[in-house]
């Protein structure tokens, strides 16, 4: 029983990566750029959520709306005050912009909600825990409801992709920017909402991923983040299945080297598995191979 | 005959090859700024110019320029992004925390169990880097600088879980994964996430400052021998640098195996100047510290990289009276700076306004490489 416990635990830990990883690939594909601010999203959302339910008396379901709302317009003005100046400079002079952006979230998440842990109250506070195989078996809400929310955001993110206009407009850039442009295509407007969508995710992540480990610190995104990286290029980045299979795999590793092998060594573990992976498959899972042209 | 043709592949090299005069400039320029800081600081010391503070930032300014040196290596000459570099920076650490720890007893000399301290950490992160050097040659670009990410990782976590004692015989004792029973705690070298304790100090702001010297030598003589221009022709061109006969794998390599040591060095004449080390320290949050100095310096511009890593080190010193505020004002000074270096039209607009100034200034090396670079 502890295998199956663990097993959903692994799921449940694996879903909140791959939805942060969903965010990660898709600016990734359009953009080429590593959004390491990404995780500090994630942690905004949750302070948002957390104020609105804990100093405004708001409903969690409400307070997490106003999240992603908040986290969106917050991932558009990164977009367009950090990262559209330096667009087409290279991706490292934007991953280090990237980092000034996470630092500074950091920090302004620091002087607005202070440096001690703040405890979330989880978003299903009251719902009962179900017992299955004689009690054995736990299943909490908030794994139960992850699980469920990856899947329903996985299914919509791929129709949307792959049947709406803004979709195709999206992928049309990511495979190529000029090209699109000439086709009519404003991808400014393109880039924009992939941010938006992304950070969205990303405070949906957040709440998901605070209600079920209830501590709340400005650094609270930064680990998730790094790890639902690894889990876009586990899964190969720019990949929307990708990232769901790569986040999920991501979990189930972590909390059973948790469990079987060592709580201190699960870090280093999972990010062995990702060198040994990318051994084998150089751009992950279901990474595209590009050859290289003369 | 094989030296020239690397030349040829290679733009950049070409145009230093052609001007000849490139690498004595950069030389001449690289020295200068370490032997100037290093008499500004010591005289300002002297004099009481310089608050405790900043002294006690001596030699960590010294241990950042050099690992923006050595990272420069990997991301500037060899054209990888690296994210792991404070992973090479731990492993000489902590390696030379254990070797003056046994030293102790037998060496008096405190600067000699240092040197020794050194050479051994440099062949710990030399062994590191091969390592990890090996499978990440077949990787291009980003999932180059995953795997670094990870490295870093993985070696902080080894970092937690390590435990060195040394038992009443003086004889070294080690566990992986549980502590070491029986042993007083002025005993323990390294305890797990506690890190090191009662480390007795042998860094000093000269040691450091001819370390970081060592390291320019080094790199600065790496790039302007042939095996450099192999490695820069292999970052400008790898298939056609392939297409002469370059061992890509083999160049590559090269550079990242010598950019670890020299990171190990630098790790380990950090660990000499604080009595206690925490595996923390070296988390990814650091590994982008110095890949920010690398970039800010501008990419493959080995000055440029000296100054921002020592201005950067001095930067939150300086914004203290930001008090709450400075963390964020360098977060936002890290932005606009970065903007304004890379952006095209401000890049365009400050180039205009200084050619105005002087007619026959000609644009700072170190950008036109990052452009080339990226």
């Amino acid at each position: 029983m502890t295998f199956l416990n663990s097993l959903i635990s692994g799921l449940s830990l694996g879903s909140v990566y791959a939805i942060i990883a969903l965010g990660y690939t898709m600016v990734y594909g359009i953009s080429k750029m590593l959004n390491f601010a990404h995780g500090d999203v994630i942690m905004v959302g949750g302070y948002v959520s957390f104020c609105l339910t804990m100093y405004v008396g708001m409903n969690g379901w409400v307070a997490l709306l106003i999240a992603m709302v908040v986290c969106t317009l917050l991932g558009i003005i990164i977009e367009r005050l950090a990262y559209r100046p330096l667009r087409g400079t290279g991706s490292l002079a934007v991953l280090i912009t990237a980092i000034g952006v996470s630092y500074f979230l950091q920090n302004a998440a620091l002087l607005i909600w202070g440096a001690n842990p703040r405890v979330f109250t989880s978003l299903f506070n009251g719902a009962e825990t179900i017992h299955a195989a004689n009690g054995q078996l736990t299943i909490t809400p908030e794994s139960l409801f992850t699980i469920i929310a990856n899947i329903v955001i996985m299914i919509v993110l791929t129709l949307f992709v792959s049947k709406t206009k803004a979709g195709k407009a999206m992928r049309a850039v990511s495979e190529d920017n000029g090209a699109a442009q000439l086709m009519g295509i404003n991808v400014n407007q393109s880039i924009s909402m992939t941010f938006a969508i992304g950070s969205g995710l990303a405070a949906v992540a957040g709440v998901l991923m605070c209600s079920a480990y209830p501590v709340l610190m400005p650094t609270t995104g930064a680990m998730p983040g790094i790890k639902a990286f690894t889990a876009a290029v586990f899964g190969g980045i720019g990949s929307i299945p990708g990232a769901m299979i790569g986040g999920l795999i991501l979990g189930i590793i972590e909390i059973f080297s948790r469990a079987y092998i060592s709580t201190e060594l699960s870090d280093a573990i999972v990010f062995a598995c990702l060198i040994i992976v990318l051994l084998v498959k150089p751009t992950g899972l279901l990474g595209k191979k590009v050859s290289e042209k003369v | 005959m094989a030296d020239r043709l690397f030349k040829a592949v290679s733009v950049r090299s070409l145009r230093g090859a052609v001007k000849g005069s490139e690498y004595r400039r950069e030389a001449f320029i690289s020295y200068g700024i370490l032997i100037i800081g290093y008499i500004i600081l010591q005289v300002g010391a002297a004099a009481g110019l310089i608050g405790h503070n900043l002294q006690g930032q001596f030699v960590p300014i010294c241990v950042y320029v050099s690992l923006a040196i050595s990272l420069n290596l990997v991301v500037g000459i060899s054209g990888e992004l690296s994210l792991g570099h404070a992973g090479f920076m731990a492993v000489g650490a902590f390696t030379g925390i254990v070797v003056t720890r046994v030293l102790e007893g037998s060496i008096g000399f405190a600067p000699l169990r240092l040197i020794l301290a050194l050479i051994v950490a440099a062949i710990m992160a030399s062994i590191a880097g091969f390592i990890i050097g090996i499978p990440i040659l077949g990787l291009r670009g980003d999932y180059l600088a995953i795997v670094t990410l990870a490295f870093g990782e993985i070696v902080r976590n080894f970092m937690n879980v390590l435990y060195f004692a040394l038992d009443d015989k003086g004889h070294l004792k080690f566990a992986f994964n549980h502590t070491i029973e029986g042993i007083d705690n002025s005993q323990r070298i390294i305890t797990g996430a506690i890190g090191a304790t009662g480390v007795t100090k042998t860094a000093t702001f000269t040691g450091a400052a001819l370390l970081t010297a060592f390291t320019l030598f080094i790199v600065l003589n790496l790039k302007n021998s042939m095996q450099g221009r192999a490695i820069m022709s292999i970052r400008d061109n790898r298939i056609a640098a392939e297409s002469i006969g370059l061992n890509v794998k083999k160049y590559k390599l090269m550079a990242f195996v010598i950019s670890a040591a020299l990171a190990g060095m630098a790790g380990c004449m950090f660990g000499q100047n604080y009595s206690t080390l925490a595996p923390v320290k070296f988390n990814f949050n650091t590994s982008v510290l110095i890949l920010v100095f690398v970039v800010l310096g501008g990419i493959g511009n080995i000055w440029g990289g000296m100054i921002a890593a020592a201005l950067l080190t001095v930067l939150p010193e300086a914004l203290r009276q930001f008090s709450d505020y400075r963390m964020l004002a360098y977060a936002i000074v890290l932005i606009v700076v970065m903007i304004c270096t890379y952006n095209p039209t401000i890049k365009s607009r400050v180039n205009a306004f200084f050619k105005k100034i002087k007619p026959k200034k000609k644009d700072k090396t170190g950008k036109k490489a990052g452009k080339e670079v990226a």
